[in-house]
């Protein structure tokens, strides 16, 4: 696992500055601890770190590689460009990497039951991919919308073996699906391990999955300066609860290199129907963290939306909201119909359908790119495939 | 001392027990909600407990969850919950308490919440996901006037009891079982966690909550504890009648009958 030189968070209470922390009930405290105490006995553990190492290469399919996108890049004619190609993990996005470390955290601290929560389907689908391998029962909370939204990923969940848990309250999406889940922990404790699927949730969750995603960012370093000989300039990520963005990011928090995330601006800023937390949002406390909320006045979580099921989410992980208040990455949001144009260009362009919520990352290159010169490196983290997405990106070509 | 504790350790002290009732915040109705919230007082509510409703309650089962859906859409927020609390104040003198989430409660401001919490009459205060390690960032000091109760769970420790019992003030708030609220009683609530409760909280009054719904169920939890929580079998009922809610008010009497002469 990754150690960096000053950058040493969260503290020893789960803090990232002010966010972070553990805001769930009472039944929850002891469990969280024993979960803290277990992981960080284990993730010095030379034999768990070389399980985790084989499946990651053996199963997984690491390391990804790093594509120097030449057509974008003589698009643009700026810097060079190159995608981190999380897309090609086995089940088709960075999920994976954190369903693995924890199925193996699950499996040591002796659970036989494993539930999750989902909104597109990615994590879900990686969570049931895992609790198969390692013989788990497992139960996915899924929104009745998101069930309807991404009827593919249902059906491999569930020959997957894994029960899918249709969630009725609330608004019937992810934040639901994560307080049924949430809910459904607190009551069999004792058996279940609750694998979440973002860098969300209260302590040592955020650290924990942030730990699992960062090979991401290590590759990446390792790759770039094998072919470059040097750091990249700035790296672009798509945020929703942001595993993927801290996966990539963490290794170079210590390096002059700028972090860009990408929220979701749904139909745009300027309407309510986005999800961009971390531009439009305000501290609050929600599923466990202190964190960048978005919230009415009256302290409510506000129903949000974004064209990419993985994006659509109220909150954000604590460690964004640190990270955004200490000006350490910088945080922008494109609209929907900026993404959708992004996954057709990238497609035609470099031959790689993205997932709707890599396109974000990738429609981000538009602005920054004319600012750049020559002899600049950007990489996008391509957090995954879009094959999940055909049904939204088929209107592009009709 | 602490006005709760006080009430509590006054009818302890006649040998009988606590009654601690569960109201959403202006739920069901919001026009008569105090007219409600002074039957039940009547009916033999020792306690009242006013939820402010939150869109994502976490430690709530699907009874209570629907109430505060209902009441955030009638528009009930903390100021009118403040303003229930004020006009309750005029007729009862006993302690009333506000349980909630910590969003609405951060949003509405910290220090501004602890003074008009205390303005409007309102004596403790239940935030069932700021658990005792989060309070002293959350709370700072200006609750000096409320009484902060906290909870303990099957799953928490001897050790972490004690603590608990140290820091919190008004009563321990223990949770019978592993779950949520307003479970059926599948779950048997362990014996041994209830023997622990008893023996390890002593410097405050304790109540048992979660899964309380009949005299049958106060029965099994009585001989460990001071008083009973009810709360998602009087939503339940609340959701089944119109005013004046009379099965309601019944249950609350039979609730409170099985708490007279127990020690």
């Amino acid at each position: 696992m990754n150690v960096l030189n000053n950058y040493n968070l969260p503290d020893v209470k789960g803090h990232f500055g002010k966010y972070g922390g553990k805001f769930v009930p009472e039944t929850l405290i002891t469990p969280l601890m024993e979960l803290e105490e277990y992981y960080n006995k284990l993730k010095t553990d030379i034999s768990f770190l070389e399980e985790l190492e084989k499946l990651n290469t053996e199963y997984s399919g690491r390391p990804t590689p790093l594509t120097f996108a030449s057509n974008l890049t003589k698009h643009y004619n700026g810097g060079k460009i190159y995608l981190k190609r999380e897309d090609l993990c086995h089940t088709g996005a960075h999920k994976i990497n954190n369903a693995i470390g924890q199925i193996l955290v699950a499996k040591g601290m002796g659970k036989d039951r494993i539930i999750a929560e989902t909104g597109a389907g990615q994590h879900g689908v990686a969570v049931a991919t895992v609790c198969a391998k390692f013989s788990l029962r497992c139960s996915i909370f899924m929104g009745e919308e998101d069930i309807k939204r991404q009827m593919p990923n249902v059906l491999r969940m569930k020959m997957l073996g894994a029960e899918i848990i249709e969630v009725t309250s609330g608004t019937k999406t992810l934040k639901d699906a994560a307080n049924e889940a949430i809910r459904d922990w607190v009551s069999n404790i004792e058996n279940t391990h609750y694998i979440i699927g973002s860098v969300v949730g209260p302590h040592p969750y955020p650290m924990m999955v942030r730990d699992f995603q960062s090979i991401i960012g290590k590759e990446t370093k390792e790759q770039i300066n094998k072919l470059e000989g040097k750091n990249p300039d700035k790296i672009i990520a798509c945020v929703g609860g942001g595993s993927n963005a801290i996966g990539i990011f963490y290794p170079f928090i210590e390096d002059d290199v700028e972090l860009i995330g990408v929220e979701a601006a749904g139909k745009g800023l300027e309407f309510k129907e986005n999800c961009a937390t971390l531009t439009l949002g305000k501290d609050g406390i929600f599923h466990g963290m202190r964190s960048y909320l978005l919230q009415n006045e009256f302290g409510q979580v506000e129903e949000v939306y974004s064209i990419s099921a993985g994006l659509d989410y109220p909150g954000v992980g604590p460690e964004h909201s640190y990270l955004k208040d200490e000006k350490i990455v910088s945080y922008f949001s494109v609209t929907d119909e900026e993404a959708l144009k992004a996954a057709k260009m990238l497609s035609k362009a470099e031959g790689i359908i993205p997932a709707l919520e890599s396109a974000h990352a990738i429609a981000y290159l538009k602005y920054i790119m004319p600012k750049t010169k020559n002899d600049e490196i950007i990489i996008v983290n391509l957090s995954g495939r879009g094959d999940k997405d055909m049904e939204t990106y088929k209107n592009l070509f009709v | 001392m602490s006005i709760i504790k006080n009430k509590i350790k006054a009818i302890n002290d006649k040998g009988d027990k606590v009654l601690s009732v569960f109201l959403t915040s202006g739920f069901p109705n919001k026009i008569n909600f105090t007219e409600l919230a002074l039957n039940i007082f009547n009916a033999g509510a020792d306690i009242l407990e006013i939820g402010i409703p939150f869109s994502d309650p976490i430690a709530d089962g699907s009874v209570i969850q629907k109430s505060s859906q209902l009441a955030l859409k009638k528009g009930i927020n903390i100021s009118l919950t403040f303003d229930y609390v004020q006009e309750i104040r005029k007729f009862s003198t006993k302690p009333i308490i506000l349980m909630g989430y910590a969003n609405p409660i951060l949003a509405y401001g910290i220090e501004r919440f602890a003074k008009d919490s205390f303005k409007s009459g309102v004596n403790g205060l239940i935030i069932p996901d700021i658990p005792v390690n989060e309070q002293k960032v959350f709370y700072k000091n200006h609750f000096n006037n409320l009484d902060i109760i906290s909870l303990v769970a099957p799953t928490t420790p001897v050790n972490r009891i004690k603590m608990i019992d140290g820091e919190s003030s008004g009563f321990v708030y223990c949770v019978s079982i592993n779950g949520i609220t307003g479970i059926n009683s599948d779950k048997e609530i362990n014996e041994n966690y209830l023997e622990t409760i008893k023996n390890t909280i002593t410097k405050n009054k304790t109540l048992v909550g979660f899964g309380i719904s009949s005299p049958n169920d106060a029965k099994k939890v009585l001989p460990f504890c001071d008083g009973i929580i009810v709360g998602s079998a009087i939503i339940k009922s609340l959701f089944k009648e119109k005013s004046p809610y009379q099965k309601t008010l019944n249950l609350v009497r039979e609730l409170k009958n099985s708490l007279f002469n127990i020690n």
